[in-house]
């Protein structure tokens, strides 16, 4: 059997592969995600990460929800105590690099330029730019968009969402995939929300649990230095929990990610399910 | 938007495929997509064609089949459909749920031509 979908074949979906459809047609079961081929590298960067120790922390959000001022006032509070690194993807320029290299701490800029997400290719690219050795917490700064990057696996061990208090406590109701990814949701700019009188982020905090997603929430101002407290101790936490797995020789991902293991077990190979799966069929002939 | 990405991803698998079998090209992709996947079918339809283009599957048909969000209750154990953006339990309105189906990008099956029968060119 060959080795890109063989692994796929399962007793319960066997008899589906090779079928003959047509005389000098075959039909072949795959039951494979699409973005196998990310998900592998991506797997490849963890291990990369998971050698060295390193807590990899990606960063998720609409443009200006304020990545880059959490990151250097996060970078400052921990510039004793650990070795950051940050990779940014936000912007097409050196900016927010420059922002970070200013703290005095390892930033290599990915130039996404058109694109609206980082891919699992693009960080180990940026990998091979940077000195690994001896950093404890690598931030993976994504490109500002709430779509895309939630459907790419970079190897990070944790997704850390950011909802600033100017954008609106529905958000995670208007963009279900990123906020159902998200491991943290951060509620920044609260500094801000003394001035705004249509955001409550018990209402976001709600929207997220409508969910299914337990993930904490925390209230912070990284301007203000308001709440910062629990977010560090979370980083804290999360380093401590990284170590004690790599000891084990154990690695984690993001609570959710594509998983071709669930994938098996969570479709059935013949459609239409008896929730009524319908089907739309396109010509592809140009 | 990323689709074009996915679409590409899609293309690169079908080719290992058609390959691997020592087909001469795909007349039929399936792929079942949930709307958690954040891939927009319509635009996955658009995309493919670019991505497609000069390929052994220029002529096939993607057939999109669009898979429902159901969400299995870790409280009361029951399950049940649910939207997008509400994956609560239908049956008792608990939020510790489980997505069961409804956020898979899967490349089902493909149908592959084993003799040389394209279609004539344009
Ligand atoms: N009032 C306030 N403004 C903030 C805060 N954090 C960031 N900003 C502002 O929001 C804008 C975008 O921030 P930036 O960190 O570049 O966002 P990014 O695009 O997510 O990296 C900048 O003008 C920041 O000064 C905050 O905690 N309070
Ligand atoms: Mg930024
Ligand atoms: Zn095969
Ligand atoms: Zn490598
Ligand atoms: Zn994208
Ligand atoms: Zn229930």
């Amino acid at each position: 059997m060959c080795d890109t979908c063989g692994c796929n074949l399962t007793p319960g979906n066997k008899h589906l592969a090779f079928k003959p459809v047509a005389k000098g047609a075959t039909a072949v079961s795959v039951l494979k995600g699409l973005l196998a081929k990310n998900d592998d590298q991506a797997t490849h960067n963890r291990e990369h990460f998971d050698r060295r120790g390193i807590l990899a922390i990606n960063l998720m959000s609409s443009p200006g929800s304020g990545k880059t001022a959490l990151l250097e006032a996060t970078l400052t509070a921990l510039k004793d105590e650990f070795t950051c690194a940050v990779i940014e993807g936000d912007l097409e320029t050196e900016n927010d690099a420059e922002r970070i290299r200013a703290k005095g701490v390892q930033a290599h800029q990915i130039v996404t330029g058109t694109a609206c997400h980082l891919d699992a290719h693009l960080v180990h690219d940026a990998l091979h730019h940077m000195k690994l050795d001896g950093v404890d917490i690598l931030f993976i700064e994504n490109v500002g968009n709430l779509v895309c990057p939630a459907s790419f696996d970079l190897g990070q061990h944790f997704n850390v969402t950011l909802l600033s208090v100017t954008e609106g406590d529905d958000k995670p109701a208007k963009y279900p995939v990123m906020f159902r990814a998200a491991d943290a949701m951060l509620l920044t700019k609260t500094d801000l929300l003394a001035v705004l009188d249509d955001f409550d982020p018990d209402k976001a905090e709600a929207h997220l649990r409508n969910l299914a997603n337990p993930a904490p929430v925390m209230q912070l101002s990284a301007r203000k230095d308001l709440g910062m407290d629990a977010w560090l101790g979370w980083l804290r936490e999360q380093l401590a929990a990284q170590r004690a797995r790599v000891a084990l020789g154990q690695s984690r991902r993001p609570a959710i990610q594509s998983d071709g293991v669930k994938y098996h077990s969570a479709t059935s190979p013949t459609p239409p399910s008896p929730g009524g799966a319908q089907s739309h069929a396109t010509r592809a002939s140009s | 938007m990323h689709e074009l990405a996915v679409a590409q991803a899609l293309v690169e698998q079908v080719d290992a495929v058609i390959r691997q079998h020592g087909a001469t090209h795909a007349s039929l992709i399936r792929v079942r997509i949930g709307p958690l996947a954040g891939v927009v079918p319509e635009l996955l339809a658009s995309a493919f064609p670019l991505a497609a283009a000069g390929s052994r599957m220029e002529h096939a048909e993607l057939d999109l089949v669009a898979a429902p969000v159901r969400v299995r209750c870790q409280t009361c154990g029951v399950e049940t459909e649910a939207a997008m953006n509400s994956l609560i339990c239908g049956a008792c309105g608990d939020w510790h749920t489980q997505v069961i189906s409804g956020d898979e990008l899967l490349l089902e099956s493909i149908e592959l031509e084993t003799t040389s029968s394209l279609p004539p060119e344009s």
